[in-house]
């Protein structure tokens, strides 16, 4: 019964979207105001349609009714009740339904907080998100429907993937997906002032906001993945270079172009054509990306599914392609801005490396993931491109990225003069090169190493000296005190020091990264009871091997003791989970997590009647960084995005500056 | 709208055909570079006690195939028919051997008395044979003509069509 | 417009050196740390392993993978390792048995150039076209401004600088 009358639901919900998106651009174009309204009130029928079809699956999966082939496969009746509802996301179907859920969401969100303003080009706006709404419902309808049947009945389900049974697959998949939906938004308004030709900067300020916060649940995703890659996976790794990884890595970075260089299009009207192809090319790399996992044309580990789906993707990827580039590619003599620089050395030039660093790092990723693909069609061999490639080709660009940041804000709008660049980079420059020397002096000698550095502390420098000398002006004029000051710069200027907080955190981040893939120490070792390995300052003693029944597995684990000199530091039971339907088992890793340095320890293989245990067990320096540096970002941009009362004021201040 | 504009949205095209192009390929596949050359020589204790050596089988043509226990549902598909194949064809010269990759002896001998095997099966510890052979995930089959040449991998489940015609040219080449 | 002087002129050159040498340098960075290679047992046999792919997981390396074939490979590397085969026999090795697949970074020659040198040329073309779409902006500015006191136009603009929204 939730079968038909899930599937009709979904239905009606495409017809919904279809009608609203005609309405709207037919109330546009006859200026008609009642159909208008028509279609805004279909927006939000369509909402509760798609949450009413969210509703019945959810229900169905809570009470394990296996008569949908849905839930037998992604829920069994054994399992906790929250990953019965995180099951509705746990493979094809029910994941674009979450999508066209969000998708409609977000399109009713934007109809009620926008519907008395931008009459021209909301109806528009509203066209495309539910043309995207509706493609979705369409796969759905027609597709990979979630709401078939299974015919006949089994008695229980098979389950997710017992590597999804765990609280991430709460939060994972929701951060990523709020992100690649918010996108969509910007997308819509930049495609809605191409149609109506109204390039004036109103959609920026709209979209502005829509993809910093998209941007915010998307690094949230991806730093979150990693995370979760490197508390559970078993590989002491969070980020493999894996084709879907970096289909969602590549959307992270136009979005970050786009937020720098459309700074430069508020300024000084330059860059539109630009700046619509970042947007464009945001939205076309989730859809991209979402292909990628629903295709199955490259290995990934996050791959859903194969076959036709992935067919439907790929047209409607080159709709949204065709569709968008010839939008820009009929507009482009209207988009003409005026391009005017005072001088090359200017923040404005700054920004354009940034994007051209970005994008570069953008496109390496792209090529090095179709890669194999290309060589397949064009030598008919095999190749891989992995890791190795990767981390070669974007460190350097890593760097010059970090270097940008540090000069980026603190180079002036306009020009830069001598005075201006001395005033602003000696002090961290010094500050830099007198950290990297006390690093080299503290035993550091990789030029990878002390290069990151320098190039960290730099950033850090400009930052600390940006606060610092800002706060004292603040200070000096106003005669608050200097945490009064710097208080109140923060709430006032949020943008600006906002964005300082989020590149602080990333250069922690960075930091991160780099020392834990440095100074990595990893050992594997076969241990008989009571034998010791050492490792670092630590020494690991294997005690004894145990099993025990779970509800849904078979957990076996190694006893470990670590010890600190004479000190006992703690006990780890790295193990294996072994599930009765699945090939092999899974790894349960255990692990020491510190601010300074991690201790990680997996159990590789094992004799069953417990005479010995290989061991791999690594250290894992300043790891923990990475994850506070995500923190320090999503913080910034809360600071930066919360709103700003003088916005308008400043607003004008900046237009009145000469160009 | 100028030819010089159209070329904005046709940039994409490109990309669109290759990704096109990717749904004929298959990524799990891993082509063998071993293809007709001579199979890599081996000497593995068979589990009833015996060896086994490619050197020894020199001469005749040999049906090399590497299974696993743990292999359900593929192996446990072609197992029959493997040993159908052996009894059809074994007094006419054709060579059979089993190999067991990662696997224990307890579930391997389960395995070997389930389906009644008897042609030889050995372990492979440290799964060097395997390396040897390319082999990346079971079953696997390799088709080795008198001369030692591997003629023929099939990846997956053995299909009586594919068997026969292959066990045939094998024994057809003299 | 405040008219150019001697010095200003060198340091309107300096973005396209700034980029390019941006490119370079850390290169140069990491391929002097690729020449100081540590000859441990161990850390040639995870450097190794490294280098290839683990054929039955997705992505992942030899030297990280937590599957048995995976293992089995590592202690085939490290028997290699102490046969003294060097790097490149053992890649060869693997290679001979599954073919370029199991390498996880493409070998730098014939086509795979393309994939290796397509991200330096596309990154230092970037460059090159902001630095000429720079200096075209630049030249388009309007020539015809009051002078003012570079001093206090400094002043200003620092002024300004700390107020505004960024």
């Amino acid at each position: 019964m939730i079968s038909t009358l899930g599937h009709f639901v979904l239905f009606l919900a495409l017809g919904m979207s279809l009608y609203a998106a005609g309405a709207a651009i037919y109330g546009a174009r006859a200026g008609r105001e009642d159909w208008l309204a028509s279609s805004r009130n279909a927006v939000l029928v369509n909402l509760c349609l798609v949450t009413l079809a969210m509703f019945l699956l959810e229900y169905a999966l809570i009470s394990s009714d296996f008569s949908i082939r849905y839930v037998a496969n992604n829920s069994t009746r054994g399992s906790l009740t929250r990953y019965k509802i995180a099951g509705l996301w746990g493979s094809l179907e029910g994941s674009i339904l979450l999508w066209a859920w969000l998708q409609s969401l977000f399109a009713a969100l934007v109809v009620a907080r926008y519907s008395d303003r931008h009459q021209a080009v909301m109806p528009y706006v509203q066209a495309v998100l539910q043309g995207i709404c509706a493609f979705f419902l369409l796969v759905m309808t027609f597709a990979a429907n979630p709401f078939a049947p299974a015919f006949p009945v089994p008695p229980d389900g098979r389950g997710l993937n017992p590597l999804l049974e765990v609280t991430d697959m709460l939060v994972h998949p929701l951060l990523l997906y709020l992100g690649y939906v918010g996108f969509s938004v910007p997308f819509a308004f930049a495609m809605a002032a191409l149609i109506t030709g109204r390039l004036s900067e109103e959609w920026l300020k709209n979209t502005r906001r829509w993809t910093i916060v998209a941007w915010l649940f998307l690094t949230g995703g991806i730093f979150y993945g990693g995370w979760w890659s490197y508390r559970t996976l078993g590989w002491g790794g969070y980020w493999a270079w894996d084709p879907v990884e970096n289909a969602s890595f590549m959307p992270w970075l136009t979005a970050t172009a786009f937020i720098h260089s459309v700074m430069i299009q508020e300024r000084k009207r330059m860059l539109k054509v630009w700046n619509l192809v970042l947007v464009t090319l945001t939205f076309s790399l989730v859809i991209f990306g979402t292909f990628l996992t629903r295709s199955g044309i490259l290995g990934s580990v996050h791959a859903f599914a194969e076959g036709p789906v992935g067919m439907v993707f790929l047209g409607f990827l080159a709709l949204v392609l065709l569709f968008s580039l010839g939008l820009i590619a009929y507009r482009s003599d209207r988009l003409k801005g005026h391009g005017e620089l005072d001088s090359v050395v200017s923040r404005e030039s700054a920004f354009l490396l940034n994007n051209v660093v970005l994008i570069g790092i953008c496109f390496t990723v792209f090529l090095g993931t179709i890669f194999p693909l290309l060589t397949e069609a064009i030598r008919g061999t095999k190749i891989s491109v992995g890791t190795p490639y990767f981390n070669r080709v974007s460190v350097p660009l890593g760097m010059a990225l970090l270097l940008l940041m540090g000069i980026g804000p603190l180079i002036a709008w306009g020009r830069a003069s001598l005075n201006n660049l001395r005033r602003n980079f000696l002090k961290p420059t010094v500050a830099a090169a007198a950290g990297a020397a006390l690093l080299w002096a503290l035993g550091v000698r990789q030029a990878e190493a002390l290069l990151a550095f320098l190039c960290c502390f730099f950033v850090i420098g400009t930052i600390a000296l940006e606060f610092w000398t800002s706060t004292r002006a603040r200070a000096a004029a106003t005669g608050e005190g200097f945490l009064q000051a710097l208080a109140a710069l923060l709430l006032r200027t949020r943008r600006r020091y906002g964005g300082l907080i989020v590149h602080l955190g990333v250069v922690i981040a960075i930091i991160g990264i780099a020392v834990s893939s440095i100074y990595k120490v990893e050992h594997e070792v076969t241990l008989k009871p009571k034998e010791r390995l050492e490792i670092g300052p630590y020494t690991v003693q294997f005690n004894d091997l145990q099993a025990g029944e779970r509800p849904t597995h078979i957990f076996v684990w190694a006893n470990l003791t670590v010890f600190k000199g004479n000190t006992t530091l703690t006990e780890l039971r790295p193990g294996q989970r072994f599930y009765p339907n699945q090939q092999s088992p899974f790894a349960s890793v255990d692990a020491r997590y510190h601010w300074k340095e991690d201790l990680y320890a997996i159990l590789s293989t094992f004799e069953r009647d417990g005479s010995s245990a290989t061991i791999k067990v690594m250290i894992n320096p300043m790891m923990a960084w990475i994850w506070i540096g995500g923190g320090v970002i999503l913080l910034g941009v809360l600071v930066a995005v919360l709103p700003e009362r003088r916005l308008a004021m400043l607003t004008v201040r900046a237009k009145a500056q000469p160009a | 709208m100028t030819w010089k504009k159209l070329l904005i949205p046709l940039a994409s095209v490109p990309i669109i055909l290759l990704l096109a192009y990717g749904f004929r390929t298959d990524p799990k596949a891993i082509p063998s570079p071993l293809m007709q050359k001579s199979a890599p020589d081996f000497r593995l204790k068979a589990f009833d006690g015996g060896e086994v050596s490619l050197a020894d089988l020199k001469g005749k043509p040999l049906v090399l195939n590497f299974w696993a226990s743990w292999c359900y549902p593929a192996c446990y598909e072609e197992a029959p028919l493997l040993e159908a194949t052996w009894k059809r064809h074994k007094d006419q010269g054709l060579m059979m051997v089993g190999v067991d990759i990662q696997d224990t002896e307890a579930n391997a001998r389960e395995f070997l008395q389930r389906f009644g095997f008897t042609f030889p099966n050995a372990p492979d510890p440290g799964s060097r044979v395997s390396i040897d052979y390319g082999v990346y995930g079971v079953p696997e089959t390799y088709f080795i003509d008198r001369q030692g040449r591997i003629v023929y991998k099939h990846v997956g489940a053995l299909t009586p069509a594919l068997v026969e015609a292959q066990v045939q040219s094998l024994l057809k080449d003299q | 417009m405040i008219r150019r002087r001697g010095t200003w002129a060198n340091v309107r050159r300096a973005p396209w050196w700034l980029t390019l040498g941006m490119a370079f340098l850390p290169w140069g960075g990491a391929a002097h740390v690729h020449a100081a290679t540590n000859f441990d047992l161990e850390d040639r046999v995870r450097e190794s392993a490294s280098e290839l792919r683990c054929v039955v997981c997705q992505n992942l390396s030899v030297a990280d993978s937590p599957s048995d074939l995976a293992k089995e490979m590592r202690n085939l590397v490290r028997e290699l390792v102490q046969q003294g085969k060097s790097r490149e026999e053992i890649q060869a090795y693997f290679v001979s048995r599954y073919g370029e697949f199991v390498l996880l970074s493409p070998p730098k020659r014939g086509f795979n150039l393309l994939v290796w040198g397509l991200p330096f040329l596309a990154i230092a073309a970037g460059g090159g076209v902001v630095y000429l779409v720079a200096r075209r902006w630049t030249e388009q500015a309007p020539v015809d401004r009051p002078a003012i006191d570079p001093a206090y136009a400094e002043r200003v603009q620092r002024e300004l600088s700390d107020r505004e929204q960024g």
